[in-house]
């Protein structure tokens, strides 16, 4: 099929983007929205053009370095799937597709459609673990956890941190994200040693980045590809809350 | 010439015996010492997290936008330990004979048996560290089974447990960049390794968004890498995996094992185009339940669900009744093969088989196989829209990992002095064949347990060496030599791109030293080869400059494939036997088996590199076998 393509054209941080106009022959429906890109980059070479940058790795939608706004959405026109799971049988012969990266303040553009996410690892860095250094352990089944609790500790965990909530939300809000781990490691019996430091470190990082601020309207739940629940962010806010008046 | 340092003492006593004699670092003087490790995988991470708590100075790359991405990650099955919670008659000895069996009795007996020592301790630290594994409703761990085994000794956090580890490990690092020990380099690409009288110094990177090309010196190098089974550019590797660290370090001296020894996973997504660029894995642990069958007909074209029952080839389970759907990975994978070439294959190219869960979802319920299963159902949904709830899915061999490597002794040094591999990087401990959920289990053993007294053994003696600096001649000389690359493939300007060379390398490599391999087919492909190396160097064409530029990205490790590629034929020829995943046509049984000849191959391959054009020079170090006896591989 034919597909048209206006895509985010930008050098460095520094420079003016600006969207660009290409157009794809032979597109076929069951090449991944990826593969169409590879295929774009290729006629690129063939014209002595700089190839359009995209960051992608694994492209089976778990190592979470993919992530593009097609069309206004994160990912894509799909919900709960990355970009490098989406198929161009999503899409029909003769459309149009618009392609940026994902925007935030707290997300630099690289170049084109490459962002600098590592703000993402600042939040880690801040509390988003348990301290428990190699050889600090004890038999594993000396501590006991419900299977219902580590459901759900696992539904939270399973985050990829490919920022879609980030570039969704209309405030670019890192509150998905960063609830996500909070709720994983509050809900684990090895968890609540940290549990209230780790809530204050993260949300104060999380800010200092320079993410806004929460205002539910629950963008973030439907674009995220491992489906992690808005109801995270809510535990987060108690946790914070708990933690202020534990602090006092 | 090749030292493995075996430590002395009964099998079961050697890690202990090692452990008890290891030179030890003053605390105060740990932070003395630093120490480079390369890729954030579970082996790179888990390592310099340990090393950062122990309170070296540890700088981290990786060439991927975050330490979290590292294609660990990806794994889905599980992790081994024997833990012997099913009381099912597992135990570590046990757990050591299954993978020295599964290797094919080509790995070193004493590393095999430390790797089951240590992996009991392993869950341990992961469930430490928060890492939700799947738990039974009394609140213990669980267990599934894997290919190649008996017992259930697998542990598992949905399909996703190589993330579940990962992040594990990924956290510790980053408690470590908080505290200052660790100090990440992100988007940084190792180019080169320096060499300085016989030992590992130091490293020369790019920095992917700048360009720069950067010196960084240190005590000790660790190669975390990762594998090489994207040489065959489809395969269920990440895009960016690739062999360049360990193949320049190569080249700089250290060693390669078993370099043609490369797992085909017999259960991913088959190709369905020439546009193809990866080769979806479909976790093994869907073996437990579904059953692989191919028409007995040759090109049947009817639907899976139309073929009756009578008229359906279960192979496996007609070949293998006592493992059936769960032989190992290489028997699987070369049975698929073997159908395929019959004309039974299925699927738009016909090279697929099928994978049917109807029989475990009649017997278990569709919520049972929900629970266990869920996010690979999806996951195949979304790729090729079927729905396997209802229909048998399509799978197909595809290439996986690489059991060879860089040649390590008991410390995991290779022969270069103070150069380290660890995980998938290094050839140790699975043979001629990995199991399934090995490999979560060695990287992380690698990091967490090994690394952390062989590297401060190393250490101990680098306390009163002089100290190196980033502008001795090694450093400025390697720079020199990573920059003249660099600008030879932007100044060629040919007419092909290095995705054209990748993916006819891998074409050639598939067809010629792949599922399986012979004398003719290999001459045939060392030939294309270098005629494609040639090409390679005259008609590559790369747009862009030298900063932000991922096409020169891939012009550098297609240019190291190249190479490799040669060696794998190399080795593959040089091996006169079938074992594991190395099937020379030559050497099978009336009945297909893989024939070993334990007469004159039973020794790990270690070449040397010698120079440009020149052949490399074969070393052998020869397998002693005092645990167990070599016997004919059989899962019949």
């Amino acid at each position: 099929m034919k597909i048209y393509l206006k895509i985010w054209r930008q050098n460095s941080p520094a420079m003016a983007g600006e969207m660009k106009d290409y157009q794809l022959d032979n597109v076929s429906a069951d090449m991944s929205f990826l593969e169409m890109m590879d295929l774009l980059n290729e006629s690129l070479i063939q014209k002595s053009e700089r190839v359009v940058e995209f960051d992608h790795d694994c492209r089976e939608g778990i190592c979470g370095q993919c992530g593009m706004m097609i069309n206004g959405r994160a990912h894509g026109p799909l919900s709960h799937t990355t970009t490098c799971q989406l198929h161009m049988r999503s899409f029909k012969d003769g459309d149009t597709i618009c392609i940026e990266p994902f925007r935030a303040a707290a997300f630099p553009i690289i170049r084109d459609l490459k962002v600098d996410r590592r703000s993402f690892d600042k939040i880690i860095q801040a509390g988003g673990f348990i301290s428990a250094s190699t050889g600090e352990t004890s038999e594993a089944n000396a501590l006991l956890v419900s299977h219902a609790t580590a459901e759900a500790a696992f539904d939270a965990a399973a985050c990829i941190g490919c920022g879609a909530c980030v570039a969704t939300c209309k405030n670019s809000s890192a509150d998905l994200f960063t609830s996500a781990k909070i709720t994983q490691l509050a809900l684990l019996p090895q968890g609540q040693m940290e549990r209230t430091e780790r809530v204050i470190a993260m949300v104060d990082q999380m800010d200092a980045e320079g993410f806004g601020h929460c205002t539910n309207t629950e963008a973030c739940e439907v674009e995220c590809p491992q489906e992690i629940s808005v109801l995270h962010i809510a535990r987060m806010n108690y946790e914070y809350n708990r933690a202020l008046i534990i602090a006092k | 010439m090749l030292e493995s340092k075996v430590p002395a003492g009964d099998l079961a006593d050697k890690w202990d015996n090692y452990k008890e004699q290891v030179k030890l670092v003053n605390p105060a003087n740990r932070k003395k010492l630093d120490v480079i490790v390369v890729g954030t995988g579970l082996a790179g991470a888990s390592c310099a997290a340990s090393l950062g708590e122990l309170g070296y100075n540890v700088k981290s790359f990786c060439f991927q936008d975050s330490s979290r991405r590292a294609h660990s990650v990806a794994a889905q099955g599980g992790v081994n330990a024997a833990k012997n919670y099913k009381n099912d008659g597992d135990s570590v000895f046990r757990m050591f004979s299954d993978t020295i069996k599964g290797g094919d009795f080509r790995s070193r007996e004493a590393n095999v048996y430390r790797l089951a020592e240590c992996s009991a301790n392993l869950i341990d630290q992961a469930v430490a560290q928060g890492v939700p594994f799947a738990r039974e409703y009394g609140g213990y761990l669980s267990n599934r089974s894997f290919g190649g085994v008996q017992v259930s000794r697998t542990f598992y956090a949905r399909g996703q447990t190589g993330q579940q580890l990962l992040l594990g490990a990924y956290q510790a690092l980053m408690r470590q960049v908080g505290a200052g020990k660790v100090k990440t380099y992100t988007r940084h690409e190792m180019l080169d390794l320096v060499v300085i009288d016989g030992k590992a110094r130091g490293i020369i990177t790019r920095d992917l968004v700048t360009g720069d090309i950067e010196r960084h010196a240190a005590n000790a190098v660790v190669l975390a890498s990762g594998g090489y089974g994207k040489v065959y550019y489809l395969s269920t590797l990440a895009m960016g995996c690739n062999t360049s660290a360990i193949w320049r370090a190569h080249k700089k001296g250290a060693y390669m094992s078993g370099v043609s020894w490369i797992q085909f996973h017999p259960t991913c997504l088959p190709q369905s185009g020439e546009h193809q660029s990866k080769l979806t894995l479909m976790s093994e642990s869907l073996r437990n339940d579904g059953r692989i069958w191919v028409p007995k007909k040759a090109h049947d074209e009817r639907k899976p669900n139309d073929i009756p029952e009578e008229e359906r080839d279960y192979y496996l389970e007609r070949r293998y009744p006592t493992f059936g759907n769960l032989a190992p990975r290489d028997i699987s994978s070369r049975a698929a093969k073997e159908r395929i070439d019959a004309g039974c294959g299925v699927g738009v190219m016909k090279n697929a088989v099928f994978l049917d869960f109807s029989k475990a979802i009649k017997e278990q319920g569709k919520e049972k196989i929900k629970e266990k299963y869920s996010n690979l159902f999806k996951m195949y949904d979304k790729i090729n829209a079927v729905n396997a709830y209802e229909e048998p899915m399509l799978i197909s061999p595809a290439a996986h990992f690489t059991m060879g490597g860089l040649w390590v002794d008991y410390e995991l040094m290779t022969t270069i002095s103070g150069l380290f591999a660890l995980g998938e990087a290094n050839f140790a401990d699975h043979g001629a064949n990995r199991l399934g959920a090995n490999s979560l289990l060695q990287a992380s053993v690698d990091g967490y347990f090994i690394a952390p007294y062989s590297i401060p053994n190393y250490l101990a003696g680098e306390l009163k060496a002089e100290k190196i600096t980033t502008d001795h001649p090694a450093f400025i000389e390697a720079e020199h030599a990573v920059k003249a690359q660099l600008q030879h493939f932007l100044d060629i300007n040919g007419h092909l791109s290095p995705d054209h060379f990748h993916k006819t390398l891998g074409k050639l490599l598939y067809d010629g030293c792949g599922l399986s391999r012979s004398r003719e087919s290999l001459l045939k492909v060392i030939a294309a080869i270098k005629e494609l190396s040639v090409q390679f160097y005259s008609d590559l064409k790369i747009t862009g400059d030298h900063t932000v530029n991922s096409e020169l990205e891939k012009a550098g490790r297609v240019a190291d494939y190249l190479e490799l590629g040669l060696l794998m034929c190399e080795d593959a020829l040089s091996r006169e036997e079938s074992c594991g995943a190395h099937f020379r046509e030559e050497y099978q049984t009336p009945d297909g088996e893989a024939l070993r000849n334990d007469q004159d191959y039973c020794y790990v391959s270690a070449w040397e590199w010698k120079g440009a054009n020149t052949e490399h020079e074969l070393h052998k170090e020869q397998l002693v076998f005092e645990n167990v006896s070599l016997t004919v591989r059989s899962y019949k």
